[in-house]
């Protein structure tokens, strides 16, 4: 089923993906986009897994298992930081970024 | 073209397309959409390679668990009407450049690197081998992260109770 | 071989009184002079014990007093050669020394709990007078140089604790300023005399310093320095510490001013122990002075002589009784040194050095007799000056009557102590230095004289009109006079010469008829003179000022001394020196330090911005960190 594309396109394409979600983590001032950002970072990290298990461990699955794994955790996390976020507005009322400059100079 | 290709471009079109929108959208119920729409290609990725129960979790944990949680809270803590303001230029640019020479590096680095690929033919992975692997105690057996993720999961949903409850 | 240790708390006693007192003084009250005075009198009755013993049971080894070392212990080791002890050496002249210490502090501490009672500082005063006793004992019996340099400084700054004793008194504080200033500029000398010695004799220890067949002198007789052995230098360097400190000719101008300090300190440090640590010191090194120095010596007599003489003028005129004392103890002292000065080394020759040490041990007793007795007088009157007394004879019979035996003896009248040590003192004079000799005569003269001018102006002529009847002083302050008066009564007949000598051998000294007759003589006629001038109410006093109208001015500001200092110091040194030197400290090396301070919180808050509390600011440099890390290792490492 991967005749024909090998295995770089798939890593350039994680690659690709990681860059952007970075880029989104960087530039967003709401911290739901921030989130958003993150969630494509590990995104493109399971891809990532997913590509060299098939391709290069065709017998073994554990980046399969790594990849759920991760989902998992991502998933926790998300609610955890969704919390902590809904927690933050109530405090400051507005889930801006920069106001959570507390540990400054 | 096989189709195998044309399945890939695809989702990788909108996986690209789509990530960039996200990232870049003015209107955040509509950066939620997008990103549903990156998560799910995805999961099409998972089922091209043949591994479908992670597709199926992906569509169940993520698209449909992560990305409900993120528009619920949008709609408890923003004004989702309201245009998102940008950052100011100058940070923009910076995080572009850098962002960029890190993209090229790292590609410049995956087109140097010759892949050994393995031609074992893959064995068929049904939800037997899975379950058996998940439980399996002995070597190449997963029980241990299988039981840490489930206190994992235990102690984060305490955890967002008790952060976000309301305090009398 | 007797075990001589208990000596370690005759020294120790009075320190834990001190810290007792010091610490704990407060909440005891009148408790604690009790407790101090006690502290000291089983120090005193230790000291005693161990004369008896070191003079009488251990004896002569092969006929002579060799000196026991007590304890000693190497208390700051540098090198195999070079380390400080600390330790308690025996010898005939600190065993003497330990008894006068504590006699006359015992008799201080019992006094003052009569003369400082219901004063604001009762406890502090009896805290500090232990730590001055506890340093003066551990200068005594010290075993090596150095150790008596450290104490030689606790005593001045017990000196000067105890000076300052009335802190809210102007006065007072300059005073204590002054003598610890004049003592530290002395000791200089005293410690470049110390390296120098002991830079060519390879040793801090006494024994080995002065053993006459020791390395010690022998090596001195090598490099010489401008005419003169390094030896000579090294101890004319040491003897300036110890003028200094004995108020010697030019350092003397402190003494005076030590006067503002509480009577009963006057009586314990300016009069019978700390100033005669110089005399003790000079005495102590007195071999090598001998045999490998002698000019040292003789500048040592030349000092004392003229220090006697110029104090002796100056007291004629003064009219605090209590500086007239300090110019008595001024000119004492210089017999003191006199009699070291014309000593020769062994046997009879050394009859100075034993005349010296006889002085001193009768010196402290009435010397000290006569400042408790003034007093006595002060604490009765409630003045220092002279010229607002008169009478006292009849109110304050016990003083009176020791006070006379004080001035007897110290004019030498027959039959009490000073008689024998003054005589013995002139008698070495005249056999080695005429000149010093008839100096010292004539000094002699004019002790008797200033002394019975102070007793007939005090207890006879005129009576001044009183504010309230002077009242005679409680018991515990006429005890210690009693008692001293006996001892300066009766300390002459001891027969010195079997116990102290320059080299530990005794030998029996006697009376030359040919020096004694007219040192007597010349006693009377100045007990005469001051009895014609001052028994009675008379103009005749200011007649005779009057004809000597210009000496008498001069001798009565004390020559001028205490202003060309301060001249000295004020015009010269502040205003050349030290304002540079402080302008210097106070813009280049404080501006320096303040500089680089104000540079580092400048660029602290240049910096500042690195904390920005900015989330994404973090990140930015995290992830542009990362990507330049891994070029630089990709490309410049591997490659």
């Amino acid at each position: 089923m991967n005749e024909g594309i090998p295995l770089n396109y798939f890593l350039i394409l994680a690659t690709i993906l990681f860059f952007v979600g970075i880029y989104g983590f960087l530039t967003r001032k709401n911290l739901i986009t921030i989130l958003m950002s993150v969630e494509l970072i590990l995104n493109s990290v399971n891809i990532n897994f997913v590509a060299f298990n098939k391709y290069l461990y065709p017998g073994k699955l554990q980046g399969h298992f790594f990849t759920l794994f991760i989902i998992a955790v991502a998933a926790a996390e998300a609610a955890v930081a969704i919390a902590i976020i809904i927690n933050m507005y109530r405090n400051f009322n507005s889930i801006n970024v920069e106001e959570a400059d507390e540990m400054k100079y | 073209m096989s189709g195998n290709q044309f399945m890939f471009y695809l989702f990788a079109a909108i996986i690209v397309i789509f990530s960039i929108l996200t990232v870049t959208s003015r209107k955040i119920l509509r950066a939620a959409t997008f990103l549903l729409f990156v998560l799910v290609a995805t999961s099409g990725l998972y089922f091209m390679l043949n591994y479908q129960f992670l597709a199926a979790v992906q569509l169940t944990v993520y698209a449909g668990g992560i990305v409900v949680l993120i528009i619920f809270s949008i709609l408890l803590t923003s004004h989702i009407s309201e245009k998102l303001e940008l950052i100011k230029p100058y940070k923009r640019i910076f995080s572009a450049i850098s962002v960029i020479a890190g993209a090229l590096l790292c590609i410049i680095t995956i087109l140097d690197y010759k892949f050994a690929a393995n031609t074992a033919v893959a064995s068929e992975i049904n939800m037997n081998v899975i379950g058996r692997d998940l439980l399996n105690y002995g070597y190449d057996g997963y029980i241990l992260p299988f039981e840490v993720i489930s206190i994992l999961l235990l102690a984060a949903m305490i955890a967002s109770i008790v952060i976000a409850k309301k305090i009398k | 071989m007797i075990d001589f240790s208990y000596t370690l708390f005759i020294v120790l006693i009075p320190l834990a009184m001190f810290l007792l007192l010091g610490l704990q003084g407060h909440k005891m009250k009148s408790f604690a002079g009790v407790l101090g005075t006690i502290g000291l009198g089983i120090s005193w009755i230790l000291s005693l014990f161990t004369a008896y013993e070191y003079f009488f049971i251990a004896g002569k080894v092969d006929g002579i007093f060799k000196p026991i070392i007590a304890f000693n212990t190497v208390w700051l080791h540098m090198t195999e050669y070079l380390h400080i002890d600390i330790g308690i050496l025996l010898d005939p002249i600190s065993v003497m020394m330990l008894v006068v210490i504590t006699t006359v502090s015992f008799m201080v501490h019992f006094y003052s709990l009569g003369y400082m009672k219901g004063e604001k500082g009762f406890e502090r005063f009896f805290a500090k007078l232990s730590l001055f006793t506890f340093s003066m004992l551990g200068l005594v019996v010290a075993t090596n140089i150095f150790q008596m340099y450290i104490f030689w400084e606790l005593v001045g700054v017990s000196s000067y604790l105890l000076i300052g004793f009335y802190y809210e008194r102007p006065s007072a504080v300059a005073a204590s300023k002054k003598a610890f200033i004049v003592t530290r500029f002395a000791d200089l000398g005293f410690l470049i005399g110390i390296l120098i010695l002991s830079f060519n004799t390879k040793t801090f220890d006494f024994i080995t310093l002065t053993d006459i067949h020791g390395p010690a002198i022998a090596t001195g007789a090598g490099a010489s320095f401008l005419g003169m052995s390094v030896m000579t230098w090294s101890l004319i360097f040491v003897f300036m510490g110890g003028a200094g400190k004995s108020a010697m000719f030019p350092l003397h101008i402190w003494l005076p001013d030590a006067m503002e300090g509480p009577t009963p300190v006057s009586a314990l440090i300016h009069a019978a122990t700390m100033v005669v640590a110089g005399v003790y010191l000079v005495a102590r090194l007195f071999p090598i002075y001998a045999i490998s120095a002698p000019e040292g010596l003789m500048v040592v007599g030349y000092v004392g002589c003229f220090s006697s003489l110029f104090a002796a003028v100056i007291a004629c005129t003064q009219m605090d009784i209590k500086r007239v004392l300090a110019y008595s103890t001024m000119s004492q002292i210089g017999y003191m040194m006199v009699g070291l000065g014309v000593s020769k080394y062994g046997g009879e020759a050394g009859l100075g050095y034993m005349a010296a040490m006889f002085h001193l041990f009768t010196h402290a007793m009435f010397k000290a007799l006569l400042f408790l007795g003034a007093g006595a007088i002060i604490h009765a009157v409630h003045t220092n000056y002279m010229n607002e007394m008169g009478g006292l004879r009849k109110y304050l019979p016990i003083t009176h009557i020791t006070f006379l035996i004080a001035c007897l003896t110290i004019s030498g009248v027959p039959l009490l102590s000073a008689f024998f040590s003054k005589d013995e003192i002139l008698t070495a004079a005249y056999h080695n230095n005429q000149l010093i000799f008839f100096v010292q005569l004539f000094v002699a003269g004019l002790t008797a004289f200033y002394m019975f001018r102070l007793y007939f102006r005090v207890f006879w002529n005129k009576e001044p009109h009183y504010h309230h009847t002077p009242h005679e002083s409680p018991l515990t302050m006429t005890i210690p006079l009693m008692f001293l008066a006996v001892a300066a009564i009766f300390t002459g007949y001891i027969p010195f010469s079997h116990f102290v000598s320059s080299d530990g051998v005794p030998f029996t000294s006697e009376i030359e008829m040919g020096i004694a007759i007219p040192s007597v003589l010349v006693g009377l006629i100045g007990i005469f003179i001051a009895f014609i001038m001052y028994k009675k109410e008379s103009d005749l006093p200011e007649k005779v000022a009057g004809g000597f109208k210009f000496f008498y001015k001069w001798a009565y500001h004390k020559f001028y001394f205490d202003e060309l200092y301060l001249f000295v110091t004020r015009k010269i040194i502040f205003r050349y020196i030290s304002r540079p030197v402080a302008w210097f400290d106070r813009h280049i090396v404080d501006g320096t330090m303040n500089g680089i301070a104000s540079m580092t919180s400048f660029m602290s808050y240049q910096i500042r911005g690195f904390q920005s509390g900015q989330l994404q600011q973090y990140a930015y440099v995290f992830v542009s960190g990362v990507i330049g890390l891994a070029l630089v290792v990709i490309y410049l490492l591997i490659h």
